[in-house]
């Protein structure tokens, strides 16, 4: 069998040479786009390119030799010699160059791609297909559906999805997690459709998929997250190498607009838990008032400018690999200290400020995030202090003595229902409920709170998984 | 010649909840058990304990329960103690 295009000029070269084959054995050859060559050959139409998909052509010409329907041999482009031991034929192409590379073949050009593996990969697909009627807008008919979370989403066709799964090597029927509220098993194949929804691109779907599966946890417990009255969300911290190669952004801006990655990823794990899990607002979602980051909040930490290792390794997760945590958090709060220079002086400010999580009278309840802006770490770095040090300090800091967080103290009704004979302090955080990171702009002598959720064995503890890319 | 129709894929988990009956209400309370599910919200305890002593002036048999958290499902265990011990069950919370 012999693969050409006409489009092709070492298939014109080799268009006498395939001719003079044809007379001695079964050749067949198939053109990719001109039926009528080449000359002298009653050639093949494969201008549909399903054979060309089938035996997976890359370049033309391409010679197969079949056996019995298997084929044992293959050369690529026009090599006298292979081309010679692969037919038995000798003295092929007299007069022509020994070597010439072939062309690209059709059937992996990039705009054709994705339909061919639609018509040709789309069998493997399993979710059901939704025709849409002929006078519907495509993008309308995503909300009308209910598959929205408000923003319009990407239609996702099969040709969209089969392209989306080639960002993963797990097979796409493959179960990632059951999704909470309502216990659906949720495979590859459904985290891709809701990826494609999102916006995301195939190299964000192993984030999409570990993310998942860190929220569909005991631990992370999405369910009450989800159904919480509170407003919160997963937010997702990315660390290791896949933040550089997805383009995420850990500097000006990190919590905001306009990085593609940051503002997808975590969309497409809400879109999963709204999609397939049930999950929507005003349903098992009960949440007062919720925040803008419930449509996705995810952002990678600037690992190259701290003065600390990454947040994944305090978690447990080896230095250079990549990772995503998961924190049930509200939106960012801004703690401004532009003249603080030492670390005990950032400290207090610290303090003061994480004190306040939900209520200053409320301790124990709440993890938190610390994201330490560069020119707030820089004062840290030059001194010399680690993060353990940092937090041990924070830790000591965030003492509050039990009289001010009894019920009634300070005339707030709001506190803790502490026994009569209880003295003594309270931390805020509990030991491993305080997570520290480092992003943000260059300039600007700010740092940022995100506070949590019912923490620990109550509500969430942070969870992290490794990113299988 | 018409255009081929446009398809999209189900992002759903294309289930649909069964629709069950409702089990028959309780024509008395008198001799019946009944279940108080305390969520584990402060104060709901006190909530609890004022339905029990209305309950029992009613003749019924109170048992409590609690869920370990209210910010996780019951568990299934627990879910099936009730199933099994009770013929009817309230769950409350306080806050």
């Amino acid at each position: 069998m012999a693969f050409v295009k006409r489009d092709c000029p070492t298939c014109a070269l080799v268009a006498p040479v395939l001719a003079q084959l044809a007379g001695r054995l079964a050749l067949t050859v198939y053109t990719q786009d001109d039926p009528s060559f080449p000359d002298g050959v009653a050639a093949r139409d494969d201008t549909s390119l399903e054979l060309s998909w089938h035996y997976g052509i890359e370049a033309v010409p391409t010679l197969l030799r079949v056996e019995g329907g298997v084929e044992t041999a293959r050369v690529l482009g026009w090599q006298r010699g292979e081309w010679e031991a692969l037919t038995g034929v000798a003295g092929l192409g007299a007069g022509l160059p020994a070597y010439r590379p072939g062309c690209g073949s059709l059937s992996v050009d990039p705009d054709r791609v994705p339909a061919l593996r639609a018509r040709h990969a789309g069998e493997g697909l399993r979710a059901r297909r939704v025709e849409l009627a002929a006078q519907e807008d495509e993008m309308e008919a995503m909300v009308a559906r209910g598959w929205s979370d408000g923003l319009p989403v990407v239609p996702p066709t099969p040709e969209r999805v089969l392209a989306m799964l080639e960002g993963t090597t797990r097979a796409q029927g493959e179960i990632v997690a059951t999704v909470p509220p309502d216990l659906v098993p949720c495979s590859v194949e459904k985290v891709a459709i809701n990826a494609v929804l999102a916006g995301c691109r195939p190299e964000y779907l192993p984030v999409v998929l570990a993310a998942l599966e860190g929220a569909c946890t005991d631990a992370f417990n999405a369910h009450g997250v989800l159904a919480t009255t509170m407003g919160v969300g997963p937010v997702l911290i990315v660390n290791g190498p896949i933040r550089r190669a997805l383009g995420m952004n850990a500097g000006i801006n990190v919590f905001g607009q306009g990085h593609r990655a940051n503002s997808t990823i975590g969309r497409a794990l809400q879109l999963v838990i709204r999609n397939v899990g049930g999950g929507r607002p005003g349903e098992v979602d009960r949440a007062t008032f919720g925040n803008p980051g419930k449509l996705g909040f995810c952002f990678a930490e600037d690992e190259e400018g701290s003065p600390w290792g990454p947040l994944s390794e305090d978690l447990g997760v080896p230095a250079g690999r990549s990772a995503v945590t998961l924190f049930a958090g509200e939106g960012p709060r801004t703690v401004v200290d532009q003249l603080s220079r030492d670390p005990e002086s950032l400290c207090r400010s610290f303090a003061a400020c994480l004190a306040t999580v939900h209520h200053p009278k409320l301790v124990l309840a709440f993890d938190a995030i610390l994201a330490i802006g560069p020119e707030h770490a820089r004062v840290f770095r030059e001194a010399g202090w680690s993060k353990a040090r940092l937090r041990e300090r924070l830790h000591a800091l965030l003492q509050r003595p039990a009289a001010e967080l009894r019920r009634g103290a300070g005339g707030m009704a709001e506190g803790l229902p502490l026994p009569e004979g209880f003295k003594g302090s309270l931390p805020k955080f509990r030991p491993d409920g305080l997570l520290i990171v480092h992003c943000g702009g260059g300039a600007g002598l700010f740092s940022c709170i995100i506070g949590g959720w019912a923490s620990g064995d109550l509500g969430s503890r942070p969870v992290v998984r490794e990113i299988r890319t | 010649m018409s255009e081929p129709p446009r398809v999209v894929l189900d992002p759903t988990g294309e289930r649909r909840p069964p629709q069950r009956e409702r089990a028959a209400r309780l024509d008395s309370l008198r001799g019946r058990t009944v279940g108080l599910l305390d969520i584990s919200k402060a104060r709901g305890d006190v909530f609890l304990s004022q339905l029990e002593k209305h309950l029992r002036e009613r003749g019924a048999t109170v048992l409590r329960f609690a869920k370990p958290t209210f910010t996780k499902p019951a568990p299934i265990d627990l879910r099936q103690e009730i199933a099994t011990r009770c013929h009817a069950v309230v769950e409350a919370l306080a806050d």
